[in-house]
């Protein structure tokens, strides 16, 4: 089995991060697997699955030129399992509402008691800083019904959250 | 009849736009009754076009009729079909015989006409909607050369359309 490590890298957003931090992965040998690498806030975030080439501590030295030029925190862990362990989601999960301490526990402490496995989460924060407005969408797999999943939540739309549940139904075409 | 070979990503072919079909006859009936038995080996597969199988003729087969709670017109086969109209968009989740181990979000269109042909070259019209739809409008790209993987939209995409308005 391949190990893999999982690759934190955080850093002030600039263009070229992704093509140099990827360039010296590859002349060290490694694969790189799934990834996810995004904009938040000024930031710029990577989450990278890397095997093979360079390891542990190497991968660390590897890294520490290219780390130091962008500004970039590195942080690796070795992990567990590997590719194509894909699940695929069954219902999604939208969240609008005035911002608030607490809105995304409330609404992720209702889906973890149906027992609702969280595979994607993206929000954000737009309106404008007098008033924000909290958005998140949720990808993931939950057993229970859609049905038993809407009772659940309504209990939110009582505290001003406006949540809409749908089914994913994957297509194979 | 015979359960013929997936083309699979990245197999060039995959992306060759297929040519109309002239020829009416016994060989067509044939290959398409290949192709169905084809789909209905895969993992539940609600839709295969020609060119999965590596043939460039512009033949699609659509069945959603298994699914819980779609409304779909049953098995179709449609020879040189086109959209003449369309409507609305949504998001959907999609995967493909072509491209094992990989699903991703798309958007398509919601309710479609549509003129085709019957295998046997009569002119059909018929109208769809949502995932029946979606599927239609999978396959057909296959007919020109294109994999959803093609079309794949983040997430975000929709949370930021949700930003504006
Ligand atoms: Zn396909």
């Amino acid at each position: 089995m391949t190990d893999w490590t999982m690759l934190t890298l955080v850093g002030q957003d600039r263009p070229g991060i992704v093509a140099r931090v990827t360039r010296v992965l590859c002349e060290a040998g490694c694969n790189l697997g799934e990834a996810s690498m995004l904009r938040l806030g000024g930031n710029f975030t990577i989450l990278l699955m890397v095997s093979g080439g360079a390891c542990g501590a190497d991968l660390a030295a590897v890294l520490a030129p290219v780390a130091a030029q962008l500004g970039l925190r590195v942080h690796l862990d070795p992990v567990q399992g590997g590719l194509h362990q894909h699940l695929v989601p069954n219902v999604t999960v939208r969240v609008a509402g005035a911002d608030r301490a607490g809105i995304v526990a409330d609404v992720t402490e209702i889906l973890a008691e149906q027992g609702f496995n969280i595979l994607e989460l993206e929000s954000d924060v737009a309106g404008d800083d007098a008033r924000p407005v909290y958005i998140m969408n949720i990808e993931g797999h939950c057993p229970r019904t859609l049905e038993d999943l809407k009772q659940a939540l309504s209990t939110l739309a009582a505290r001003g959250v406006s949540v809409a549940v749908a089914a994913v139904d994957l297509l194979i075409g | 009849m015979a359960i013929l070979p997936i083309l699979r990503l990245p197999d060039a072919r995959l992306k060759q736009v297929s040519q109309p079909v002239r020829e009416f006859d016994q060989a067509l009936l044939d290959f398409i009754a290949d192709l169905d038995q084809t789909r209905r080996a895969g993992p539940a597969a609600v839709g295969i076009a020609a060119p999965q199988v590596g043939r460039h003729q512009r033949i699609l087969i659509l069945d959603c009729s298994g699914r819980p709670k779609v409304r779909a017109q049953g098995h179709l086969v449609l020879v040189n079909p086109e959209i003449v109209h369309w409507e609305g968009f949504a998001i959907g989740r999609e995967g493909c015989l072509s491209v094992p181990d990989f699903t991703g979000n798309v958007i398509r269109a919601t309710r479609l006409q549509l003129q085709a042909q019957d295998p046997g070259g009569a002119p059909v019209t018929l109208e769809m909607e949502g995932f029946e739809a979606r599927a239609f409008q999978h396959e057909l790209d296959h007919l020109d050369g294109l994999l959803f993987i093609d079309r794949l939209v983040s997430r975000r995409t929709d949370l930021f359309s949700r930003k504006v308005t």
